[in-house]
């Protein structure tokens, strides 16, 4: 059974806070189980177990399929990113694992409860989804706006809840406002607040940043890393593969079908694998010869003007090789480099891979 | 499974309550439709003189008591076919679904934020007109009609039934259409039908009595009913959110999977769960 991924220090969501260091925190008291109405809550099995596991899940509208054959794992407290292209079947999935539409095939457990039209009720008290519209009710206050979402979730002390959610979203001078009248990246948090409000154990965020400026959209990162801090799941649906790398502890890449699940640095090494980038004063007079004695290069192309690239298992190992073989051939070395490859070099590959447009 | 959660459901008609406030065409509605439905039965009643044939005032007070009604079923309507349409132009739609809240509260709770202003407005309505009739009318015989016991009960039950008529078509309405306004149209001309049913008695085609009003009454009721129950299936979560409905529902169910194509990452551990 997956241990969910390790929360080593240095993951791409480990990052130093540039917020006030309330920001994305909210008080102890909003952390208490939302009881529901009738004692509902008090039935709920306990929470063990990955957040989210999904096996073979499908869905098809007619003869199109959504998505198709879905399987992974999200562990609890885990940020997981998933990516693709424009109808890939992302908002689908969300909205699938969200219980609001039904899978065609396969199971899923989101939250410790299984994906069943009975369980769809216990299920929402556990979870928060934010659409990419944040969806609030423009002639409403912020405040009005919240008080409805406390009183459909049953909770107890809504006021304290509304308080704490504001406050965690910077918006407690706001919340007279009608939500009409505010910005996109005021409403984006408005909807962030709202997601709080019932202490979820899986927040779905699809396109959170979408539309913002640097600024909002780095505070929506602020705020993830807080709830990953506090060990809330949130499951990200996100096009900025950058946001993905800096936030997600994994990313899976759906193309109607699951390309690939890992963390941005596997899923790098998987399908790139090592390279090194050689560049040298003056073009090798015989690079065959040069790179053929190094046992650890395993490919190489010339890149011109006396650059290099080499496949390698391990460019820390082939480094210090490469670099003995190459003055030992009588060039001048300028540089020995590690080949960087971004998320988006990794996305691009697997969407290609596909071999068709997006659909 | 429980029934509706009652917190849930007057948190939805709170909602309701605040955003028609907040919505100058509902609320022009709300204070227009009054003044012309009290105005024009009034001009009709003082116009009758003392010798007025019976036959002329019975045709006023069957027109008195069919504005009575009007409100009641024209206006819920109006406000129930952008209930459903209106939280998904605004988006709002998904948030609400994504809740634990039931189709029952929600439909519910809708249809009392629009049920009651509609009732509370005819019942002033009727009790202005009963007024100013017995203070200033100079024909004693509509004083008379209009403050006869079948009539007054056929008034008092019908305006809350023709609503929840008109409430569940354009509640109906509004979770199938995808234009506010054409909602807002197939509703008010959906809700007039019983208006048909509520003349007879209005004219005395069917001879007003408490028997006939309580017979009307719970013929209503149960059109109402049956009509919620229709209203109730076709709000289906997945149809109002992507506009097609579930070809197979039940998630959970282990259906057959075609090979995987999944490409494993050797360090992520994804695989031991199938």
């Amino acid at each position: 059974m997956p241990a969910g991924p390790s929360r080593a220090d240095g993951a791409p969501g480990a990052l130093r806070p540039s917020r006030p260091a309330h920001w994305g925190r909210y008080p102890a008291a909003m952390v208490q189980p939302a009881p529901g109405p009738g004692g509902e809550g008090a039935a709920l099995p306990a929470r063990d177990g990955p957040a989210l596991r999904v096996s073979g899940l499908t869905k098809r509208f007619g003869d199109r399929a959504a998505f198709e054959d879905v399987s992974f794992e999200v562990a609890r407290g885990e940020v997981f990113g998933f990516l693709g292209p424009n109808g890939a079947g992302k908002t689908t999935t969300v909205r699938t694992l969200g219980t609001l539409i039904a899978p065609t095939s396969g199971s899923a457990e989101v939250a410790g409860l299984p994906l069943s039209p009975q369980n769809g009720e216990a299920i929402r008290r556990r979870i928060s989804v934010m659409p990419e519209n944040p969806g609030l009710y423009s002639r409403l206050t912020v405040r009005e706006n919240l008080e409805l979402f406390a009183s459909l979730y049953g909770l107890r002390s809504p006021g304290e809840r509304i308080a704490g959610a504001l406050d965690a979203v910077r918006l407690a001078d706001r919340s007279e406002d009608r939500c009409g009248r505010l910005s996109k990246g005021l409403r984006q948090r408005v909807g962030l607040a709202r997601a709080l409000l019932n202490d979820p154990e899986v927040i779905f965020l699809d396109e959170p940043t979408s539309g913002l400026d640097p600024v909002a959209a780095g505070e929506v990162h602020d705020l993830i890393n807080g709830w990953r801090q506090r060990g809330v799941t949130v499951f990200l649906t996100t096009h900025r593969l950058a946001e993905a790398e800096r936030l997600c502890d994994r990313v899976a890449i759906l193309n109607t079908r699951l390309r690939s699940v890992g963390s941005p640095k596997d899923l790098r090494a998987s399908l790139f694998g090592g390279s090194l980038v050689v560049e040298t004063a003056t073009p090798l007079p015989d690079p065959r010869a040069v790179f053929a004695g190094v046992a650890a290069v395993m490919e190489w192309t010339e890149g011109g003007n006396g650059t290099y690239l080499l496949s390698v298992a391990d460019p820390r190992q082939a480094a210090p090789q490469v670099a003995r073989a190459v003055v030992a051939a009588g060039a001048d070395l300028i540089s020995l480099a590690e080949s960087q490859h971004s998320l988006e070099d990794v996305y691009l590959q697997l969407i290609d891979d596909d071999g068709s447009a997006p659909r | 499974m429980s029934g509706p959660d009652l917190g849930r459901l007057l948190a939805m008609t709170r909602k309701e309550a605040r955003e028609f406030r907040r919505t100058p065409f509902i609320l022009g509605a709300m204070v227009v439709l009054p003044v012309i439905f009290i105005i024009e039965p009034l001009i009709d009643i003082f116009r009758l003189g003392s010798s007025t044939p019976a036959s002329a005032v019975q045709k006023v007070v069957g027109v008195t008591f069919l504005l009575m009604l009007i409100v009641p079923a024209v206006l819920p309507s109006t406000i129930a076919a952008y209930s459903v349409i209106g939280e998904r132009d605004q988006g709002t739609l998904e948030p609400l679904l994504t809740t634990p809240v039931r189709r029952s509260e929600l439909l519910l709770g809708k249809a009392l934020a629009a049920m009651i202003p509609s009732v509370l407005v005819s019942y002033v309505i009727f009790g202005v007109v009963l007024l100013c009739a017995h203070l200033f009318a100079a024909n004693q015989t509509v004083v008379a009609t209009l403050s006869n016991g079948p009539e007054i009960l056929a008034e008092v039950l019908f305006a809350p039934l023709l609503s929840g008529w008109s409430i569940a078509v354009g509640t109906g309405i509004s979770a199938r259409a995808s234009d506010v306004r054409i909602a807002q149209q197939l509703g008010t001309l959906a809700s007039l039908p019983p208006l048909a049913v509520t003349a007879l008695v209005s004219f005395q085609v069917l001879t007003p009595s408490v028997p006939v009003a309580v017979g009307f009454g719970l013929g209503f009721l149960v059109i109402d009913i049956a009509m919620w129950r229709v209203v109730a299936a076709m709000f289906d979560r997945e149809r109002l959110i992507t506009g097609a409905r579930a070809l197979a529902a039940g998630g959970g169910g282990g259906g057959g999977r075609p090979p995987g194509t999944v490409r494993r990452i050797q360090m992520v551990q994804e695989g031991d769960h199938e």
